[in-house]
């Protein structure tokens, strides 16, 4: 499933439009402590968290994350909204509770 | 030795917004070099763990890598309060940041795990009160 697919998502808000919008997504991966999500987010996921702050982007972009959904109605902040653009980041925003957003994922994946 | 690049960063102490800088910068200093994807992640995450725990716990220091036809070094250098117990501080889950740190995520005491985990060679020279270094080497 490619990034661009989630657009169509109802549930879903797309917040960064980033460059790499038709890339592929692998796996979801959930987890808020930056450095667990730095040590074991495999390369290509969607990434689901709560934290939107700057440091969020910095590991997303580092470990080769495929996009960003901040669950749980959590929001980027005014500076990483921008750090977002800059790096071209593609970021969604929703409602649903983490599990459900990373399920809504692995569903779109396996069928 | 022939054929060795060397790159200097300064990381300033304190600021959240701008920590990673050095290592998105370094990141995309290898690519242009077209060093292999898989060895970029790894050292630009082990760089990132090391900037942002001088960030964090240090106030800041210094960051060379020397690339050379068969590996890259990263050293870190800062003069922060040193680190007492480092086969202490090393352990999973070990972590002494503060509640306004862990608010942003950070405080899982996987920095140095993962900086391990990721690089081929890694040491730690600290005195507590003076600062500490960390050496860390990929192979290519
Ligand atoms: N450069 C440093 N100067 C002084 N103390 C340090 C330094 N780097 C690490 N430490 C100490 O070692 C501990 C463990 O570091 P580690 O990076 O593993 O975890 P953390 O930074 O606390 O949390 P995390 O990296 O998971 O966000 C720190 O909490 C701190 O006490
Ligand atoms: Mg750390």
């Amino acid at each position: 499933m490619r990034v661009e697919e989630l657009i169509l998502e109802e549930s879903f808000r797309l917040v960064n439009r980033g460059g790499e919008i038709d890339r592929e997504i692998l796996a979801p991966y959930c987890c808020d402590l930056l450095s667990f999500a730095m040590g074991r987010m495999p390369a290509g996921a969607a990434w689901v968290t709560v934290m939107g702050n700057v440091n969020t982007l910095a590991v997303a972009s580092l470990t080769d994350a495929a996009c960003i959904i901040l669950a749980e109605g959590s929001h980027l902040d005014e500076a990483a909204a921008k750090k977002a653009a800059e790096q071209g980041i593609t970021v969604f925003e929703t409602e649903l509770p983490i599990f459900e957003a990373a399920l809504l994922i692995y569903h779109k994946l396996h069928g | 030795m022939a054929n060795t690049i060397t790159m200097s960063y300064e990381v300033p102490g304190g600021d959240f917004t701008r920590a990673g800088e050095a290592s998105s910068s370094l990141k995309g200093s290898l690519k242009k070099m077209n060093v292999d994807p898989d060895i970029i992640r790894r050292v630009a995450i082990a760089m990132y763990e090391g900037e942002i725990n001088m960030v964090i716990h240090a106030n800041g220091g210094k960051i060379d890598v020397i690339i050379s036809p068969d590996e890259i070094e990263m050293i870190l250098t800062d003069e922060g309060p040193g680190i007492e117990d480092i086969e202490l501080a090393m352990q999973a889950g070990y972590s002494t940041a503060p509640d306004n740190i862990r608010t942003l995520g950070f405080g899982a005491g996987m920095g140095l795990p993962n900086m391990k985990k990721y690089t081929d060679e890694m040491k730690i020279e600290s005195q507590v009160g003076v600062g500490t270094t960390v050496r860390m080497k990929v192979k290519l």
